[in-house]
């Protein structure tokens, strides 16, 4: 019998929704980096997440994260001939990062990170008051 | 734990379930963001005379009948709180585009009932441990 499956389960999910975080600053840090070409751009990082029916046992899964992919969305063609960047016909590319999906990610990755924190809080606390159980 | 139950009742029992509860709750809450992912709670009624009716001198807890070959057995993948039995999924209100149903403020509502009546159950014990204290003591 595991009393702290619980810690499993949120740590899972802290660690999940902070690589979630990280994609999203690092897509926001990328936002504007202008490249040359359509391949050479930045593209946006998304992580993958599963739920990880071994970490927390039946019925109670953790987070599992699959990996990190990019955005297959085509890259932003500008027209500006004056740029140093600029192709042949006067074109630059900017990275498929959509700034404000990604505010957006970040709003909803730190409120699920905020609730399993209170998660792991709540169970920290019943747990220590078990273990002071007649003192 | 045989030797202590006549002395904290149900609550040994209640403590465990709601334990499993919150763990079920905890896992729900975690995989808000994960697409696909039902969200799932107990039966918290039937998981806890499952789990008394493990003990000796208890009541033994109903069983439900298979009357077809085609019936699914409940209640017997196994005994004690810790079986899959008494799992459900939750009715989503509104499900996301993605399959996944769960609904973090629900989640975290039944979440802080389980762990509040986790709490009402440690009094009761923490009361009946005090008062064994009392009588053996004798002041």
């Amino acid at each position: 019998m595991s009393s702290f499956k619980i810690f499993d389960i949120a740590g899972s999910a802290l660690s999940a929704q902070s690589l979630r975080l990280n994609t999203v600053a690092s897509n926001l840090a990328n936002a504007d980096a202008i490249s040359g070409t359509a391949d050479g751009t930045y593209k946006a990082r998304l992580p993958m997440f599963k739920a990880a029916m071994e970490a927390g046992g039946d019925g109670s899964p953790g987070v599992q994260v699959l990996g990190v992919v990019e955005s297959q969305a085509l890259a932003d063609k500008r027209y500006e001939p004056g740029h140093p960047l600029a192709d042949a016909e006067g074109y630059v590319y900017a990275p498929n990062v959509n700034v404000v999906e990604e505010m957006v990610n970040m709003i909803s990755a730190s409120r699920s990170y905020q609730s399993s924190v209170e998660v792991m809080n709540t169970a920290k606390e019943l747990a220590s008051r078990t273990l002071s159980l007649g003192r | 734990m045989a030797n202590l139950d006549p002395i904290f009742g149900i609550h040994a029992d209640a403590m465990s379930v709601q334990r499993r509860r919150m763990e079920v709750l905890s896992a729900n809450i975690a995989n808000a963001d994960t697409p696909g992912f039902k969200a799932r709670d107990i039966d918290f009624a039937a998981a806890l005379s499952s789990a008394a009716g493990n003990g000796a001198g208890t009541t033994p807890s109903p069983r439900a009948l298979t009357t077809d070959a085609r019936h699914i057995p409940i209640g017997m993948g196994g005994s004690g709180i810790d079986s899959a039995a008494q799992l459900a999924y939750r009715v989503a209100t509104q499900p996301s585009v993605d399959g996944n149903t769960v609904d973090v403020q629900v989640e975290q509502a039944k979440f802080a009932d389980a762990a509040l009546h986790y709490q009402a159950s440690l009094q009761f014990a923490d009361g009946k441990i005090r008062s064994l204290l009392t009588a053996i003591t004798g002041q």
